[in-house]
């Protein structure tokens, strides 16, 4: 026990809790699972208690009107609520097994294995090449320059970004078009190998060309990755999510397979959101 | 005399502003929407119209009188007044007005009895004049505004024109004073250039402006020419500046590091003004500070091992100028390093990077060109400072790169030139405009290049 308490990482964890993976009463792996969770700004609560499963390799959209705490929810799967001084989270969050709120949970390591894309494509002012290369060198994933750039080439392969950046790597990662960036930032996150992607409102800064193909891309990477995405288009959460929650003012409405939400909603709430009765 | 014009004017400003207010809601009928501009802009309308020729007036007439007076009264007088040298002529000028004016006479005679006369009649003249002027301005302003006050008039556009004039007048102040400046230095530089070739002065490695020159007996009015070399005072200005800035770099860039990415909100909103009091401190007082605590410390450590450690030294000086810049670098650095967008800060946390690693490898790289623009302008403030290095470096030019002598700096020269009783148009006093201009177009260069830097930083995240 006393050796484990030193190394204050997942892998440790991972030896004391060997438990079977959670399912889901139709037999899906759960990858993450949030229970009663409660997040506080200061005084202002901001979510009340919610109960909330995401299914390994699908993609679970969270829909709802601004302020309803989806993005908060978002938030909390990696912890990067953690940068806000007010903020405080009551509840548990499960990755696998473990609970990421644990102290002895290291948010370094939580976050390499839950990456986020954020709103806004946030590219560093780095080459195209340094901004993929980044969080893989950080974590130490590369043993050599070829490493590196072979992890560089299939990150940026899998985003789809390839072959319209594979001649000019050196170029700034600013310079691209809003929806390249995008794809930059998310070939950012896969060079880390995460398992689980968190995108909160990708496509909202693009056009639709543009946000196509990020849908597109986030469709191929449910094979690999689990993916939660937060977005205020219905259209989007249908077409790109296998499953979805209703957020309303801090609270989880519902929650189900996206075709059911959309074509059979069971609270009335859920109806006028999605029938554009409010919101 | 001036000043009760001046609150005549003022008084009629208010009145005429009031009176074009009420005068428009009148002509519109009370009613607010018939008229083009807000009442208040028709006040401002008749009020300028008013005020604005008489105090044009009244401030040319201020300034040109008293010489037009003068010459004047040396054209009436001008038998008296012959053969008189400059100075005469002025005394002369000065006892007439006083005798005319009230005020001490040095000693009065016939002539300028009769010089006064001059004054006080045309004086009279003057006045009557001006009032008449005056008040025909005003009068003929709130006539004329008067009927031109009308419900579809432009008022407000006359008024902000008005405004933007007086705006453009003020900047032309400070940009006119600021070439005035510049062109003195340059004027009285090119006359120092005449007595000393400008290589001798800039390439030059032997300054001693204050022994032998125009020296005496057959070499009288001889220049040594060879004395004005300025190269050691830039010497010792980049000696001490250097030292300053292997303070304030890493002090000021690691303290903004803390202040804007570590400090906690309370800390931070104690922490950064009582770093900026340190800018807020009397540099002369830095200088007895650097003079009296930091020198003899330094000495005495010198002595304990062995060094041999001059009473005022670079290291002192330069100590003492680089904690007086640490708030400029960590008040800039600071504000650059805020400047870059929290989401890339996210974005490294996002990826799973430790705070440390996220500042050393997006946010530094990102605040670079802003960092080294604060660095720039910390350099450029060090250059030019001047009470410190009085009171701690000393007076020797020294050429030498060790911190434990003394040395001098170009400003100090400047102020051991000026002080003092000093004929301006000697060699020694004008090498300090010569100097002068030297530091001036080095800190201007500075500047420039730290302004290129800062646009280039700008451009990045817009």
């Amino acid at each position: 026990m006393a050796l484990e308490m030193t190394t204050d990482t997942l892998s440790a964890v991972d030896t004391t809790v060997s438990a079977p993976p959670a399912v889901s009463p139709d037999g899906e792996t759960l990858k993450m699972r949030g229970r009663d969770v409660k997040v506080f700004y200061g005084d202002k609560q901001a979510l009340h208690g919610v109960d909330l499963d995401v299914r390994k390799n699908r993609v679970t959209a969270l829909i709802g009107p601004s302020g309803c705490g989806k993005s908060t929810f978002l938030r909390c799967l990696n912890r990067m609520n953690d940068t806000i001084d007010i903020c405080r989270v009551k509840g548990d969050i499960l990755l696998d097994n473990d609970d990421i709120y644990d102290p002895r949970i290291d948010v370094v390591e939580l976050r390499a294995r839950v990456g986020m894309v954020f709103q806004k494509p946030n590219p560093f002012p780095k080459s195209i090449f340094e901004n993929v290369a980044y969080g893989a060198r950080i974590h130490g994933l590369a043993q050599s320059k070829t490493d590196l750039e072979a992890i560089v080439a299939s990150s940026l392969q899998r985003a789809g970004l390839f072959e319209e950046v594979k001649d000019r790597l050196d170029e700034p990662g600013t310079g691209l078009s809003g929806g390249q960036q995008q794809r930059l930032c998310i070939a950012r996150a896969i060079a880390v190998s995460p398992e689980v992607i968190l995108m909160d409102e990708p496509c909202s800064a693009l056009d639709p060309i543009a946000t196509a193909k990020v849908e597109e891309l986030i469709d191929e990477l449910r094979q690999n990755y689990t993916i939660v995405i937060v977005t205020h288009s219905m259209q989007q959460a249908a077409r790109v999510s296998q499953h979805t929650a209703f957020f309303h003012l801090g609270n989880l409405v519902e929650e189900g397979l996206t075709n059911d939400i959309f074509t059979n909603p069971k609270d009335q709430r859920t109806q006028d959101y999605i029938t554009g009765r409010f919101g | 005399m001036f000043w009760t014009y001046a609150a005549l004017l003022l008084l009629v400003f208010v009145t005429a502003n009031v009176y074009g207010r009420f005068r428009a809601m009148q002509m519109a009928g009370n009613q607010l929407s018939a008229l083009h501009s807000r009442p208040s802009y028709h006040g401002g309308y008749l009020a300028i119209l008013a005020v604005l020729p008489a105090s044009v007036l009244l401030i040319v007439w201020a300034v040109i009188e008293p010489r037009l007076l003068n010459t004047l009264v040396i054209n009436a007088n001008a038998q008296l007044v012959e053969g008189l040298y400059k100075p005469e002529l002025q005394a002369f000028l000065r006892d007439a007005r006083a005798i005319a004016f009230g005020g001490i006479v040095g000693f009065s005679d016939a002539g300028k009895e009769q010089a006064a006369e001059v004054f006080a009649s045309l004086a009279r003249i003057s006045f009557y004049l001006k009032t008449t002027l005056i008040l025909a301005l005003v009068a003929g302003g709130l006539w004329y505004g008067n009927r031109s006050i009308h419900p579809a008039m432009r008022a407000r556009h006359f008024v902000e024109r008005t405004v933007m004039g007086l705006l453009i007048l003020c900047s032309a102040v400070a940009i006119f004073t600021t070439i005035g400046i510049v062109l003195s230095l340059i004027f009285e530089s090119l006359m120092f250039f005449r007595k000393i070739p400008i290589m001798d002065f800039v390439f030059g490695t032997h300054w001693s402006p204050q022994s032998a020159f125009e020296g005496a007996g057959a070499d009288h009015g001889e220049t040594n020419t060879k004395i004005f070399g300025a190269i050691p005072l830039l010497v010792g200005t980049m000696l001490i500046t250097f030292i300053a800035i292997m303070v304030a770099a890493p002090i000021g860039l690691l303290s903004a590091i803390y202040l804007s990415d570590y400090a906690s909100t309370p800390v931070r909103a104690i922490a950064k003004p009582v770093l900026e009091i340190l800018a807020g401190i009397p540099t002369v007082v830095y200088g007895f500070f650097a003079a009296l605590t930091v020198a003899p410390f330094i000495r005495g450590w010198g002595e304990s091992i062995g060094l041999s450690v001059s009473s005022e030294s670079a290291l002192a000086a330069g100590l003492v100028m680089g904690i007086m810049i640490i708030p400029f670098v960590s008040s800039l650095s600071d504000d650059v390093i805020n400047a870059v967008p929290q989401s890339l800060r996210d974005g490294s946390a996002g990826l799973g990077a430790t705070k440390s690693e996220t500042i050393r490898r997006v946010v530094l790289p990102a605040a670079l060109p802003g960092i080294v623009s604060a660095l720039i302008l910390a350099i450029s403030r060090a250059i030019g400072e001047t009470m410190i290095v009085v009171m701690a470096a000393g007076l020797a030019a020294n050429m030498t790169v060790n911190p434990l002598e003394a040395v001098t700096t170009v400003t100090v020269q400047i102020v051991t030139l000026l002080v003092g009783d000093q004929e301006f148009d000697s060699a020694k006093t004008l090498a300090a405009f010569a100097l002068g201009l030297l530091l001036f177009c080095i800190t201007l260069a500075l500047n420039i290049f730290a302004l290129r830097v800062v646009k280039k930083y700008r451009e990045q995240y817009d």
